[in-house]
């Protein structure tokens, strides 16, 4: 009789029974409705355990690597334990270098606490010692560098970012919470076509999964489009262009949205510019970055022309000013 | 009698359903502005929470969610002939997947007993 530990308790769940209904049986009353896994509204994580496959069904591929089932579908077949999130740890790591992208892009590699695992596209939590600001930041390195890297965009007022950019000094230490997130590549089908897309900063999650899946031996197509209002807003460039030299199946493509046209790159709007260069996308797997508006574009976009919604994975990036 | 949600092949079907519906529905002009802004995740799940009702599949439909969902939308105009575009993407999804016209008639008819409730009447 396998225990599911949820909160601290104990709970018995019976042969064939589901975890739904053994915890109600406890007085444990999750969130649920229409008990047939179709509603997902008893969406619950496995934090310890491993869920039947059959509990996953309908539940986003990122989100079922990381633990998450249908309560209403899970007959456990071993001790569980379940809950809403994990608690992360406070990590402290040292700033090992800071260096300007563009001019409003500043990277920042830290050193990689002891314990932290990650996968490529995920975000920390950076906190601010003293007054606990917090701002999430996406991990634009892949769990073999031997750094974290974040790509900090300057924002008028922002104080992390103001702090960030003014202060803060190689050397010093940072802390933050994490990883979070479900914008990561997927080993699952190495010849799947592969669709990023972002503006901005929306490249440092993009940068991390291409560079993610390549090093995993990806040989479908990977086709990235990074998009800013003008030239000077784009960065790392050259670094994308040397990986697409360096590997057939990747293709970058700079866009901007008025001004000079970089080298290889489109005028227009990045809403608009996969479609119109792709095509057809039924079968890709997408992965969309920056802001709200952008992503929203781009993500009904890309299911117009065909992905499905399952496989559209999005990041939308809030910027908090002051 | 089965449903036709179990006919169809239950979840993995409506979900293939989902893709489908939404697209006409994103598609099509006259009604794409009441669903601008929209989380498109959250509207997919509302629209499979549909269509599992609709094909009698398990729900937990009523009609006073229905009544709430869609009143801000009554305040920008939405009337009967939305719905009837809704129900004509509703009724060619089905037809695209197979559903023979007596299941789909059946469907077509659950999906006309929400016009009221949707329509706030």
């Amino acid at each position: 009789m396998p225990t599911i530990r949820f909160e601290g308790q104990d709970y018995f769940c019976a042969e064939g029974e589901t975890l739904l209904d053994s915890l109600a049986r406890h007085g444990v009353m999750l969130p649920s409705s229409c008990k047939a896994g179709a509603c997902l509204t008893c969406l619950t994580r496995a934090l310890k355990g491993t869920p039947p496959a059959a509990a996953q069904q309908g539940v986003k591929d990122t989100l079922a690597a990381q633990g998450y089932f249908l309560a209403c579908l899970c007959k456990p077949v071993e001790d569980m334990e379940i809950g809403l999130a994990s608690v992360s740890p406070r990590y402290a790591a040292r700033l090992l270098s800071k260096d300007l992208l563009n001019e409003s892009v500043v990277r920042l590699r830290l050193e990689v606490p002891h314990g932290f695992t990650y996968r490529a596209g995920q975000f920390i939590n950076l906190t601010r010692a003293g007054d606990e600001l917090t701002r999430s930041y996406s991990l634009a390195s892949i769990p073999s560098d031997p750094y974290l890297e974040l790509h900090i965009k300057r924002v008028q007022e922002g104080r992390m970012s103001t702090w960030l950019f003014d202060d803060v000094a190689a050397g010093d230490e940072l802390s933050f919470f994490g990883p979070s997130g479900d914008c990561f590549y997927l080993q699952d089908d190495a010849d799947r076509p592969i669709l990023l897309a972002g503006a901005g900063t929306g490249l440092a999650p993009l940068y991390g999964i291409l560079r993610d899946a390549l090093a995993q031996g990806h040989a479908g197509s990977i086709h990235l489009f990074h998009a800013s209002l003008a030239t000077p807003g784009l960065y790392l460039m050259d670094d994308l262009r040397a990986l697409a030299d360096a590997h057939t199946q990747f293709q970058y493509t700079p866009c901007v949205l008025h001004g000079d046209v970089p080298a290889g790159g489109m005028q227009g709007n990045i809403v608009d510019l996969p479609v119109q260069v792709l095509g057809a996308l039924g079968g890709y797997r997408a992965y969309l970055c920056g802001d709200p508006p952008i992503v929203n574009g781009l993500r009904q976009k890309s299911f117009l022309a065909g992905i499905a919604m399952r496989d559209i994975h999005s990041d939308p990036f809030v910027f908090t000013p002051a | 009698m089965s449903s036709v949600y179990e006919q169809l092949g239950g979840e993995p079907a409506i979900d293939a359903a989902v893709d489908i519906f939404y697209r006409k529905v994103l598609g099509d002009k006259y009604v794409i502005r009441f669903f601008e802004g929209v989380d498109m995740d959250k509207q997919a799940g509302k629209q499979k929470a549909f269509l599992t009702m609709v094909t009698g599949g398990p729900n937990s439909y009523t009609g006073k969610d229905m009544r709430e969902g869609h009143r801000h939308l009554i305040k920008m105009g939405l009337d009967d002939s939305h719905f009837d575009h809704i129900l004509c993407h509703l009724r060619s999804t089905l037809a695209e997947l197979g559903v023979a016209q007596n299941l789909i008639d059946t469907v077509i008819s659950v999906a006309e007993s929400t016009r009221a409730d949707v329509l706030d009447r």
